[in-house]
């Protein structure tokens, strides 16, 4: 077996050394009834890497890659081009095979790392700090939402009805063993979102509002902001598509006291889901309730400049059952692929790479729109944006993949038997889409629509 | 001199005195690296974009006209930057990473490879599912190899991390209990335990209380069974167990859970040293997660992503977590809130959005077709093997709190006994960093003093062993003989003991310019 290097002799010699008779003498404390004599059946044995390769090389070739076809999914992952170099850079085995940065003398690298990300996390979300990623945009939310039951000791989360619905999801089974309370309403599929009438009151801990929101609108959070403060509540804003904000203003700006979201978009790429990099950060003053990992500034014993991981007291690893967050392992390897990707675009980059996403859109939503039986539903938005059909998307979208077009995400597979939502098709534009894919879009959802 | 098995041996007599500085300072090899923000500014990108095509903007007037703050820089200078940094790691590409609880094993390329085929890592969470066919058939496949191996039920794929997949494991118990009508209030916890296990029962709204360990190292049994009750919701049980021990009494365990109405979780954390050996579902476990980035070796990137597949038993399977992935035929389709109603009406709900971890589930699928039944037996066994070689090759000098009770499993545990003068545990790792070694787990778990917990895993060759054994026993006279100077360690690495009392009393976590950071004292 090439990975595993003891030569029998090695064993022999091992066990003498040991002093013990044989391998089995090892595992003497396993009970008599949970030994198994051999090895388990029904399972094939060890494999050369060729084999591997095609076993698995053959599943791969089943799937219908982003890349191959014209592409418009979006809703909480999008397809950006990935520059080679950041891929290079998380394969170096340094950062690739290194653990959590538990020596920081000779972990200096993940941790100035995780500094910059923090840094350029917070500078993105227009917050003053950041912590070193979450698990993905959906856990950060619900560890947003505890946060604020924390902070402002209340318990009542309402969620807007923008709120990615996995997210949603993900709250409310966490919330049905925390005690917390939700409110939440599906989405309409109109241009404004219901932000003007969520009713806050002296009993809300949070308001959770995402931006863009899951049908792509976009609206001024500022004032929004103002009444959560008024009522004592925090704002929490979810940026599910972080490209955004190199156009738009960022959340923190607006008054979000917490701001999280995926950072998948930068850096890490679609992978089926995962795994994804979660982005989370607040205000100064509440450092000390963050979940997870926090990377900070200090110096040696010869006074350089050093880093090392810190408010470790917030952690499970000291804290235990009074720590802030059960969270361990974070998502540190897509981090840094994130805070690479995000080093090379920089401030400029960044703002052009938007620009161009929205410019597309722009155009993608006015040719599309003109088709007969499609209608745009937002006034405003960055790279997505939704469409109302004429019939149901869901078997449209099913279609379109049959001709190998895939059109986008269909709102009736996120809220099932909700009526008139199952005629939305959300379309996700950014830099990887040509005129063509568009036209090829555009002209077999007329057909099929006809 | 230090031991150097390599056979290399200095041809001029070692240096004394002060370190002559340098301009740069740099040390040869060793080179300092700014910050991104020192060096790049907003103006460089080292990305090149088409123009845009011009037209009216649509963002609701709403567009960021304040600067972000973002540092680019071009292309050349972010990959020397970031190689520059990476150099600044110790990694187990470049030596033993014997973090005990940790399973740092090396990592096969092979598995970076095939999770970077277009058709895994390129495709949409949201695609239709007869786009994605293939990758619903790898989930299932690495599904069933994990039921399979642990002789458990079922398996829920999407939990994120370790204790992403506690928090799974609890909520499926608690979402049982729910249902019979039972709700009960307390999780029981060994003393040994990860400080995840604790945590994750307050997550999940549970009151923890501790059990205490044998002079054994091992579960108190008789005090876990006085404390048996019907408020007892769940005992977490991590087996091997933190001291590296297994516990014998498990099927005892189990069946005395079971008969007050409660249920078994087991952190599945030290799963590398009896895979292919022992299933837990022989030991009467109700629910167990699996750190496919431990046993199954997707590689810990500086601390993550990992992946935390679920195995539960068939009282729990029924309240599994959605979505999953079923066969239809010769068709895998998925069960999500849609369509669960009917069969999976009990499913406690969503933890994530999407399906898991993809990219793990491909390296671990990899990982597991490459050793095969056979090849994972002999990681255990190997595994094993190469714990009790360094706990027998270092007891005659390291106190091994546990060492008279008999073989470990997969790690080896020392205590700080016998060191003399203030010299402690800690220092005793930092001169271990200055041997070129990363330091064992340190001061865990917490029932043994000054603890250090060595995992070598089975993927370290006897070479590697013997000089690590031989590093490690230098050490080890040094502290036992009071050896003040251990006190400086490490003098060789990239920085010297860095101060995380400042670094926590006045917490500095983003950078700010100078002129910022002035205006802000």
């Amino acid at each position: 077996m090439r990975y595993l290097p003891l030569s029998d002799a090695d064993r022999s010699e091992m066990l003498r050394v040991i002093g013990a008779g044989s391998i089995d003498a090892l595992f003497a404390d396993v009970p008599e009834a949970a030994r198994l004599g051999g090895k388990i059946e029904g399972l094939p044995d060890h494999a050369s890497e060729l084999s591997v390769e095609r076993q698995l090389g053959a599943l791969a070739r089943q799937n219908v890659a982003a890349g191959d076809v014209p592409f418009f999914l979006g809703c909480g992952a999008y397809r950006h081009h990935i520059p080679a170099s950041v891929d290079h850079i998380i394969q170096r085995g340094e950062f690739l095979t290194s653990y959590t940065p538990y020596q920081p003398e000779i972990a200096q690298g993940t941790l100035q790392a995780l500094f910059e990300f923090q840094t350029q996390v917070a500078r993105l979300y227009g917050c003053d700090v950041a912590n070193a990623s979450m698990y993905d945009g959906s856990t950060a939310c619900w560890e947003a939402i505890a946060m604020a039951r924390r902070i402002t000791r209340r318990g009542k989360a309402l969620l807007s009805s923008g709120l990615h619905p996995h997210y949603v999801s993900v709250a409310k089974t966490m919330a049905r063993f925390t005690g917390d309370v939700l409110e939440h309403r599906a989405p309409t599929l109109t241009a404004e979102a219901d932000l003007d009438t969520l009713p806050i009151d002296a009993e809300t801990s949070c308001v959770v509002v995402q931006y863009p929101d899951i049908l792509g609108r976009i609206a001024d959070l500022s004032g929004l902001a103002e009444r959560c403060h008024a009522a004592g509540a925090l704002l929490i804003a979810v940026v599910t598509e972080p490209v955004a904000l190199g156009a738009i203003k960022a959340p923190g700006e607006m008054g979000a006291d917490i701001v999280v979201g995926e950072g998948q978009s930068i850096g890490v790429g679609l992978q089926f889901g995962g795994p994804y990099c979660g982005l989370f950060a607040t205000r100064e003053k509440y450092v000390r309730q963050l979940p997870g990992r926090l990377a900070g500034e200090t110096v040696d014993a010869e006074g350089k400049r050093g880093f090392v991981l810190t408010l470790s007291t917030r952690e499970q690893h000291i804290r235990r059952e009074k720590a802030t967050s059960n969270i361990c392992t974070s998502s540190v390897l897509c981090a840094l692929a994130w805070t690479a990707h995000m080093t090379l675009l920089g401030e400029k980059g960044l703002r052009q790479l938007a620009m161009l996403n929205h410019a597309k859109a722009v155009a993608a939503a006015d040719r599309l729109a003109r088709i007969p039986g499609v209608t745009l539903v937002n006034d405003s938005f960055f790279n997505e944006f939704t469409l109302r059909l004429s019939q149901e998307a869901r078997p449209v979208v099913r279609t379109l993949a049959e001709r190998r077009i895939l059109a986008g995400v269909s709102l009736g597979r996120l809220y099932p038997d909700d009526g008139e939502i199952e005629h939305g098709l959300v379309v996700a534009v950014t830099e990887t889409n040509t005129q063509e894919d568009v036209e090829a879009l555009a002209s077999a959802l007329e057909e099929v629509l006809a | 001199m230090t031991i150097n098995q390599s056979g290399w041996r200095p041809t001029a007599p070692e240096a004394s005195g002060e370190e002559i500085g340098t301009w740069t300072g740099n040390r040869a090899l060793m080179l300092e690296e700014p910050l991104s923000f020192e060096i790049g500014d907003t103006q460089t990108t080292g990305v090149d974009f088409a123009a845009a095509p011009n037209g009216e903007s649509r963002l609701g007037g709403l567009d960021r006209h304040r600067d972000i703050g973002l540092a680019g820089l071009s292309e050349p200078e972010t990959v020397r930057h970031y190689t520059r940094l990476s150099r600044q790691n110790y990694a187990i590409d470049l030596g033993i990473f014997p973090l005990g609880s940790c399973t740092m094993k090396h990592n096969p390329r092979l598995n970076e490879k095939v999770a970077r085929m277009p058709g895994f890592a390129d495709i949409h969470p949201l695609q239709p599912i007869d786009t994605v066919q293939g990758a619903f058939a790898l989930i299932h496949q690495l599904g069933e190899w994990l039921v399979k191996l642990t002789g458990m039920h079922s398996v829920a794929m999407s939990p994120k991390a370790g204790a992403h997949g506690e928090l799974c494991g609890l909520l499926a118990i608690r979402a049982a209990l729910e249902a019979r009508g039972d709700a009960r209030e307390v999780i029981l916890v060994p003393e040994s335990a990860h400080g995840t296990n604790p945590a994750t029962a307050a997550f999940a709204g549970y009151r923890v209380e501790n059990i205490p360990a044998t002079e054994a190292g091992r579960v108190d049994v008789a005090a876990l069974k006085a404390r048996l009750g019907p408020d007892v919701a769940a005992v977490m049980i991590t087996n091997p167990n933190t001291c590296g021990l297994f516990e014998p009494d498990m099927i005892e365990i189990s069946r005395a859970v079971h008969e007050v109405g409660g249920l078994v979780y087991c952190d599945g954390a030290n799963f590398n040293a009896i895979v292919g050996r022992v299933r837990p579902g022989d030991l009467g476990i109700d629910a167990m997660h699996i750190n496919l980035h431990k046993t199954f070796s997707t590689p810990h990137g500086g601390g993550g992503p990992g992946s935390g597949p679920v195995v539960f038993s068939e009282a729990l399977t029924p309240f599994a977590p959605l979505p999953f992935v079923e066969k239809e035929g010769d068709r895998y389709v998925l069960v999500e809130e849609e369509n669960a109603e009917a069969e999976h009406g009990r499913s406690f709900g969503r933890m994530t959005a999407f399906h898991g971890q993809m990219g793990m589930f491909t390296r671990a699928l990899s990982y597991i077709l490459s050793h095969g039944a056979d090849g994972l037996r002999q990681v255990a066994e190997d595994a094993v093997l190469n714990a009790n070689y360094v706990l027998r090759s270092l007891d005659d000098l390291l106190d091994a709190p546990f060492g008279d009770s008999g073989p470990c499993m997969h790690e080896a545990l020392f205590s700080d006994r016998g060191f003399g003068g203030d010299i402690s545990t800690l220092d005793l790792a930092k001169a271990l960093i200055d041997e070129g070694f990363h330091p064992m787990t340190m001061y865990f778990p917490l029932v043994v003093h000054g603890a250090m917990l060595v995992e070598p895993t089975e993927t370290e060759s006897k070479a590697t062993l013997d000089q690590f054994i031989g590093a490690l026993r230098s050490v080890a006279k040094r502290a036992k003989a009071g050896d003040a100077s251990l006190k400086a360690a490490p003098i060789h690495a990239p920085r010297r003991r860095l101060d995380e009392t400042l670094a926590a009393r006045k917490p500095v976590l983003v950078y700010k310019e100078p002129e910022q950071a002035e205006a802000a004292e």
